[in-house]
C-alpha cells in the first residue's frame, strides 16, 4: 500500500482549496479548458462524488444522523473509492488529473467539528500527495458576500449546524467558515500549500495558476491531434 | 493483557471519538471473534438469552449493522465495484456509527454489550488485502478496548464443512475473490481464511484474546465461554 508522499506517476495532480466563495472552482475550470486546449489528457475529480457512498451519505445527511467521525469517515471513503478508480489510474497513463477540494478540506473542516487532527490525518495518508495544491485565499466578508448573495438556502451540515454555534442557519455559516479559513491558513506551511491571493481578478489569478502548473508540465504527453480541440467547442 | 482491568473505566485504542466522557461508560463489552464459519453468531444467539435470563440487559451487535452504512456496504458488496482502501474505510464508517450511536449508549444506560466481530476481523480483513497495518490500526483508535475478547478459533479444513452446510455456500468477499488469491472459489477460500488465520493468531498477544477452542461442539464452547463471561460480570 502507498501511502502519502510515496506514489510516483507519470501524470499530474492538481488540487484547488479554499472556503466557500474563493472562486476556486472557477479557476480550476478555467485551467481545465486551457489544458484540454493545450493537447493534455485532463481527468476531473469532485470532493464528495463518488456513487459508492451516495446513497449512504444522503441518508445521514437526511435524517441528521452523521456525528463529525462517521462524516469524516464517509467522506474518507467517498476519497479512497475516487482514488482507487479515478485518480491513481489517470495518473498512471500520464494524465492530468484536477480535483475541486482534497484531503486539506477534511482537516480543515472535521477538525472544526472536534475530531482530533492527528487521527483524520492517519485516516487520509492513503491519499496521493498532490503535484500542486492551490490555496484560494479570500477574506471572510468577501467571500460570504459572494456566496449568501448568489445561492440558494444554506443545507444544515454546509452550515456546521451540528457544530451547535448559533441556532440561525446564517450566522451558523459564518462562524464555521471562520473556523475553516483558520484552519487552512495553519495547514499552508504544513503541507505547503501554493497560496493565491484570491481578491484579485479572475485573469490575474487564472495567469499565475497556469504559470505554476505549466512549469510541472515538461515531461507530461500530449495528444497529437489539435483536432479533437474543434470536436469538443 | 490488553484488555480493561475490572471496573478501569474505557479507554480508546487510540485517538479517540471527540465529546466522549469515558468516565460515564458502565457496562461491559464483550467481543466473539473468529473466521467465517467458526460459529461465532450461534454462541451470540445463546448467551443473549442466557444473560438476560440472569437480569442483565444486552446489546447484541455486529458487522454491517449500522443505520448509517450498513445498506450501503452491502449494495457496494453485490455489485463488487470495490476497492480495498473504499470496502476498508465503509467497514469503519459502519463500525463508528455502532461506536457512537449503539455501543457507547448501551455502555452508558448500564448494558452488557455483546459483538460479532470487531475491530480484529476488519483490520485482519485489510491487512490480507495487502493494506499497511498501522494506518489501519490507527483508523480504528476510534474503537473502545474491550473487557474481554474471546477468539473462536480452528483450522481452515473445520471450516469448510460448516460453511458449506449454510444454503450460501463459499461466499465471493469471504473467499477473497477480490484480491485474486485461487481458481475458484474453493482454492481462494482455502487460500483466504488461511491468511486471514495466521493475522488473527498473530494478534492474540498484542489485543489479549482469549483463545477458545472452537473445533469442539457447540455445546462445550458455550459452557466454557459461560464461565469465562460469568467472571467478568461478578462485580455487576
Amino acid at each position: 500500500m502507498r501511502m502519502y508522499g510515496d506514489h510516483q506517476f507519470p501524470g499530474k495532480l492538481f488540487i484547488v482549496e479554499g472556503i466557500d466563495g474563493s472562486g476556486k472552482s472557477t479557476q480550476l475550470s478555467l485551467l481545465q479548458q486551457w489544458l484540454r486546449r493545450e493537447g493534455y489528457t485532463v481527468f476531473f475529480s469532485e470532493w464528495n462524488s463518488s456513487p459508492l457512498v451516495k446513497e449512504t451519505t444522503r441518508r445521514g445527511k437526511r435524517k441528521q444522523m452523521l456525528t463529525p467521525t462517521t462524516f469524516s469517515l464517509l467522506h474518507a471513503t467517498d476519497l479512497a473509492d475516487r482514488i482507487e478508480r479515478h485518480i491513481i489510474p489517470p495518473l498512471s497513463a500520464g494524465a492530468i488529473v484536477l480535483a475541486d477540494r482534497y484531503i486539506y478540506t477534511a482537516f480543515a473542516r472535521d477538525t472544526a467539528r472536534g475530531v482530533s487532527p492527528r487521527w483524520v490525518r492517519e485516516l487520509y495518508k492513503f491519499a496521493v500527495q498532490p503535484t500542486i495544491a492551490f490555496y484560494f485565499r479570500v477574506p471572510l466578508d468577501v467571500s460570504l458576500k459572494r456566496i449568501l448573495s448568489a445561492r440558494a438556502a444554506l443545507k444544515y451540515y454546509e452550515a456546521g449546524m451540528d457544530l451547535g454555534l448559533s441556532d440561525d442557519i446564517e450566522e451558523s455559516f459564518e462562524l464555521f467558515q471562520g473556523m475553516i479559513a483558520d484552519r487552512y491558513e495553519e495547514m499552508v506551511d504544513e503541507f505547503g500549500l501554493k497560496v493565491i491571493d484570491a481578491t484579485r481578478s479572475i485573469e490575474e489569478q487564472q495567469n499565475e495558476v497556469r504559470v505554476i502548473v505549466e512549469r510541472e508540465l515538461a515531461d507530461v504527453p500530449k495528444r497529437p491531434t489539435p483536432y479533437l480541440d474543434f470536436l469538443e467547442v | 493483557m490488553q484488555n480493561r482491568p475490572n471496573n478501569h473505566a474505557f479507554e480508546f485504542y487510540g485517538e479517540g471519538l471527540p465529546a466522549v466522557d469515558l468516565g460515564e461508560l458502565r457496562g461491559r463489552l464483550i467481543v466473539i471473534e473468529g473466521p467465517d464459519g467458526v460459529g461465532r453468531s450461534t454462541q451470540v444467539a445463546m448467551l443473549k438469552p442466557w444473560l438476560e435470563s440472569n437480569g442483565h440487559a444486552v446489546l447484541d451487535t455486529g458487522m454491517t449493522r449500522s443505520a448509517l452504512a450498513g445498506k450501503g456496504i452491502k449494495q457496494a458488496k453485490a455489485g463488487i465495484t470495490l476497492g480495498p482502501i473504499s470496502l476498508t474505510l465503509f467497514y469503519a464508517t459502519d463500525f463508528a456509527d455502532r461506536v457512537e450511536n449503539e455501543m457507547i449508549p448501551a455502555l452508558r444506560a448500564g448494558f452488557i454489550v455483546l459483538t460479532d466481530r470487531y475491530i480484529y476481523s476488519l483490520i485482519a480483513r485489510a491487512i490480507v488485502r495487502g493494506l499497511d497495518a498501522s494506518w489501519i490500526k490507527a483508523c480504528y483508535g476510534v474503537a473502545l478496548k474491550p473487557d474481554a475478547v474471546f477468539y473462536l478459533r480452528a483450522n481452515v479444513s473445520d471450516l469448510i464443512p460448516r460453511v458449506l452446510s449454510s444454503p450460501t455456500g463459499f461466499d465471493y468477499w469471504e473467499s477473497g475473490m477480490d484480491i485474486h488469491l485461487g481458481e475458484d472459489l474453493y482454492d481462494s477460500f482455502v487460500e483466504y481464511q488461511t491468511r486471514m488465520l495466521s493475522v488473527f493468531d498473530s494478534m492474540i498477544h498484542e489485543y489479549g484474546f482469549e483463545v477458545i477452542d472452537a473445533t469442539q461442539p457447540v455445546e462445550p464452547i458455550y459452557r466454557n465461554l459461560q464461565q469465562r463471561i460469568g467472571r467478568l460480570l461478578r462485580d455487576l
